[in-house]
């Protein structure tokens, strides 16, 4: 070895030395690759936003039809300073965001509830099952438009879109958490001295929120649809109400415009569910508590 | 001096019924008396119906024919004096250490304050008293198997009902534990009387190491087929007893008797995979 060359060298110094130097080497090789990861991840994005404009400004695409990048810029930079047809773009936002999550809190509430007690209790579930599988198959993205005439073109008929998008995967999750929580722990709660009530409170419920909030992750993007699709179909504020606008008057750079802000908007609430969840699951392994 | 027996099952049957439809008999016609502060050792061939046993008496299941008794009165439920440690890991992976030893006091309404200083005292009995913040699956496997004892003896059980406890620990570890088990089991009880063990291996040497008295049980289903009273001196160390001539002796003797089941079991598991 190189390092020995020094003869009066305590060898202990030395191979500290030598893992070092390793660790730093490794540790250098680990942050290259992030910053190549990220390098060709921004590569991606602007090799193709600089084909589609390319291919608009030399008419190989439609640019009315397909718009392009500059023009959907343009169309929210326009949006952010003097607003848009309906009001605020923040307006919008919160409005959209608004329904969203109202309509998420109660489909989870409900769900999670109904899951846990038809999964606890047996006569229930015998008696409710059928009814909810039926009302499963439908398709319910098709109830909007009930609900457009039951509750008008206020937030209600967007909220209850959101609900009734939500519930079922929030309820299926919990019901099956609540189904298949280890045999061994509740009877050890059991044996230890819980009640029936202290072992859904402190054994089934801590048990299945692994599964329930999986299902959060998924049903927030429901909720977002169900707003979106309500808004789509009759509104009066709301970033849905922007797309139908946009498609409207044929201004396929205001439904891109419109479509780019929402994907912002549910990447920014999917940041912070994660960060919820990471706070909540500490009591998990670091490996598996990811879930991806 | 005739004391009620800690647990009697007398004539108990258990049949279930599988998945397939078929009825299944796991425990058939058995009788076990246990007596007050003793440490009995079940040991039968694999799947025989031992942990159904454990079952019955905990009343976490009932027997569909036959009864059990824990000290006199007819099981109805599960009885408070019972304590349980199971095969699986079963402490609460979402509650710290501290907070699984306390679990059993707070199920049964006592103060959070009474509870943590019990619990703590437990913790450090099963020197795991530096361990108190950290949750399960930061520990090893020996470690969660002593909360899981500290757990068990916290609510000062009379009944011990133990279901293979360290069969998922490596040999040293399970040395270990069988000599605290010893250990927590001499200081235990309110009373002047040690808590009445059943425990359940399929491990020969844990078994004479550990009991007063070693039950061996048929191939399944299960009923006793012989019982050998185990006359070593207490207080006993694992490695030691091991070496002893007598120790020797018995698991010669115990092994002719059980090594026919076993013979049983695998030609019948040879048939059906045949």
């Amino acid at each position: 070895m190189p390092l020995e060359t020094a003869p009066e060298t305590p060898s202990a110094p030395a191979a500290e030395a030598a893992t070092t130097t390793r660790t730093e080497a490794r540790e250098r090789a680990a942050r290259n690759r992030r910053s190549m990861v990220l390098g060709a991840r921004v590569g991606v994005l602007v090799g193709f936003l600089g084909l589609w404009e390319l291919c608009a400004r030399t008419n190989v695409i439609d640019p009315f039809n397909f718009s392009q990048p500059s023009r959907i810029w343009d169309q929210i930079w326009q949006w952010i300073t003097h607003g848009t047809a309906q009001g605020s773009l923040g307006e919008q936002i919160g409005y959209t965001l608004y329904e969203a999550l109202t309509g998420w809190v109660l489909g989870v509430i409900g769900g999670v509830l109904l899951g846990i007690a038809l999964g606890r209790i047996r006569f229930l579930a015998d008696v409710f099952g059928p009814y909810i599988k039926v009302l499963n198959a439908i398709p319910r993205i098709v109830l909007a438009p009930i609900f457009l005439i039951w509750f008008g073109l206020g937030p209600a008929s967007k909220v209850a879109s959101a609900v009734v998008l939500v519930f079922f995967p929030v309820f299926f999750n919990a019901f099956q958490g609540a189904r298949e929580v280890d045999r061994n722990l509740v009877a050890n709660a059991r044996i230890l001295g819980a009640d029936n009530r202290r072992v859904t409170l402190q054994v089934v419920i801590p048990a299945a929120t692994t599964w329930i909030f999986t299902s959060l992750h998924v049903s927030f993007g429901f909720a977002l649809i169900g707003a979106i699709v309500g808004e789509y179909i009759g509104a009066t504020k709301g970033l849905g109400l922007m797309v139908a606008a946009a498609q409207g008057t044929f201004n396929a750079a205001g439904v891109y415009a419109a479509m780019s802000i929402l994907a912002v908007v549910a990447l920014v609430t999917e940041g912070l569910l994660t960060y919820a969840e990471k706070k909540l699951f500490r009591w998990k392994p670091a490996d598996a508590g990811d879930g991806r | 001096m005739t004391r009620t027996p800690a647990i009697e099952l007398t004539g108990a049957t258990k049949r279930f019924r599988t998945p397939s439809g078929a009825l299944h008999t796991a425990v058939r016609d058995l009788d076990l008396t246990v007596a007050q502060g003793e440490f009995v050792a079940v040991v039968g061939p694999t799947g025989c119906g031992k942990s159904t046993t454990l079952t019955l008496v905990s009343g976490l299941e009932e027997p569909t024919e036959g009864e059990v008794r824990v000290h006199g009165e007819p099981v109805r439920g599960i009885d408070p004096r019972v304590g349980f440690v199971f095969q699986q890991d079963a402490v609460f992976p979402w509650r710290t250490v501290l907070s699984n030893v306390m679990a059993g006091p707070r199920f049964r309404g006592v103060p959070a304050a009474e509870a943590r200083e019990r619990a703590r005292e437990w913790l450090g009995r099963v020197g795991l008293a530096a361990f108190e913040d950290r949750y399960p699956h930061q520990l090893s496997g020996g470690m969660r198997k002593r909360v899981a004892l500290a757990q068990t003896f916290v609510n000062d059980p009379a009944i011990l009902l133990m279901d293979e406890p360290f069969s998922a620990l490596d040999v040293q570890t399970r040395a270990l534990m069988s000599d605290q088990l010893l250990e927590l089991w001499a200081g235990s009880g309110s009373t002047e009387d040690a808590a009445s063990v059943v425990f359940v291996t399929h491990d020969l040497d844990e078994a004479i190491a550990l009991a007063d008295r070693v039950v061996v049980m048929t191939a399944g289903p299960a009923t006793v087929k012989e019982v050998f009273t185990v006359d070593l001196p207490r207080p006993r160390t694992v490695e030691a007893v091991r070496l002893e001539p007598r120790f020797v002796e018995l698991y010669r003797e115990i092994w002719a008797s059980l090594g026919e089941e076993v013979r049983i079991t695998r030609e019948r598991g040879a048939g059906r995979a045949a």
